[in-house]
């Protein structure tokens, strides 16, 4: 029993005690007397720094997976479109999604999915920028997981902060839109290398930005060679089937 | 500015560490900060000299290791250090390559002074 939440599932090797209590790969301490100063102590570690919340990111996923649900990471700037996309997806996919929302302040995101007839909870971080595992497992709590297919966790806007933390997702999907300009993906490298797939998004707009697309793939190979591009406009009903298929092709187990 | 959630990650870690040793002080935190885990140092460091007056690590200098990106080439078996962010291999341009270092965020070593 977790201890934390009450649910049933079991924190592997892990007892909410710390460091010493677990046996984590990479983590050997030792204890050197350092013969010049006698009182002081050096201890070699090699330790993730954000290890706990990497653990909390472990059990969300179990959580996910017991449920049998794929859980996709949303990430990018404010503004790029991701709610609008989860408000459209409905109509294209036969996949029961819910979504959780994380923005510093209202509950706008999620209200305009439950309008949708989409189940979705809102987190409100108050001044944090970005959501972390313990923040999604709070969530987790409020959403009914039954008969879900797939879950999705709309981080803050912000190409920054997210990219460093593991919310317990199976796969991270960046959206870029053309009015940011194709060079973000150059000035936010960290964000567009953990990205599984990348969605440019608002692609009715390109005709008016000098937004280059032969350019942004360039850049997105040199960081993430394997990772697709899918171009999105909500006015184009084949580009929403097309993130339909991608979502359908990434479901775990389904490749 | 997530450097703070991270320092608080990390001071929660020094902690622990000093409990689990019987230390009451410690002196010096070795850190490893990949060039692509997604930290500036500059924030980390003025965030961990805030942070750390409330803590174990009060009077504790943090020494922070900048880590390039290290790939090693799955054509040529190059292995690279990089100092632009791409992970294609400067020996023969491959995109086929594994990243070996570059992205983590490590505690290394601590210091510390027993009773």
């Amino acid at each position: 029993m977790c201890k934390d939440c009450g649910c049933s599932l079991t924190r592997h090797e892990h007892d909410h005690l710390g460091a010493h209590s677990h046996n984590h790969e990479h983590h050997h301490p030792e204890l050197h007397t350092n013969p010049q100063l006698n009182d002081k102590k050096t201890l070699s570690v090699i330790h993730k720094i954000l290890d706990k919340n990497d653990v909390e990111a472990g059990h969300n996923r179990a959580h996910f997976e017991a449920h049998n649900i794929t859980a996709f990471n949303l990430m990018s700037s404010p503004g790029s479109g991701k709610t609008t996309l989860l408000e459209n997806l409905k109509e294209y996919t036969t996949l029961n999604y819910a979504v959780i929302e994380g923005d510093l302040e209202t509950s706008r995101d999620a209200d305009r999915l439950i309008a949708k007839g989409i189940k979705a909870y809102q987190i409100q971080t108050g001044s944090a920028c970005h959501l972390d595992a313990f923040m999604v497992h709070g969530a987790l709590h409020h959403l009914p997981l039954e008969g879900l297919d797939i879950c999705f966790v709309e981080n803050v806007g912000n190409l920054v902060c997210p990219a460093s933390y593991d919310v317990g997702t199976h796969k991270n999907i960046v959206l870029l839109s053309v009015p940011e300009g194709d060079d973000k993906i150059e000035k936010y490298p960290v964000m567009f290398r953990r990205a599984d797939v990348v969605f440019i998004t608002k692609c009715d707009l390109l005709p008016y930005f000098d937004f280059n697309l032969a350019e942004a793939r360039a850049q997105l190979k040199k960081l993430n060679p394997d990772t697709q591009i899918i171009e999105v406009s909500i006015k184009d009903g084949d580009s929403i089937h097309a993130v339909a298929a991608w979502l359908k092709d990434n479901l775990r187990g389904a490749q | 500015m997530h450097e703070y959630s991270i320092v608080s990650a990390l001071i929660e870690q020094c902690e622990q560490h000093a409990l689990a040793n019987q230390a009451n002080k410690i002196t010096r935190v070795d850190i490893k900060l990949g060039v692509m885990s997604g930290v500036e140092p500059a924030l980390l460091q003025t965030a961990f000299d805030t942070f750390k007056l409330d803590s174990i690590c009060k009077e504790a200098q943090l020494n922070m290791q900048l880590q390039p990106l290290v790939i090693q080439c799955l054509d040529c078996q190059t292995s690279s250090e990089l100092n632009e962010r791409s992970i294609v291999c400067p020996a023969c341009q491959s995109y086929r390559t594994r990243v070996l270092d570059g992205e983590d965020m490590l505690l290394m070593q601590l210091e510390m002074e027993q009773e």
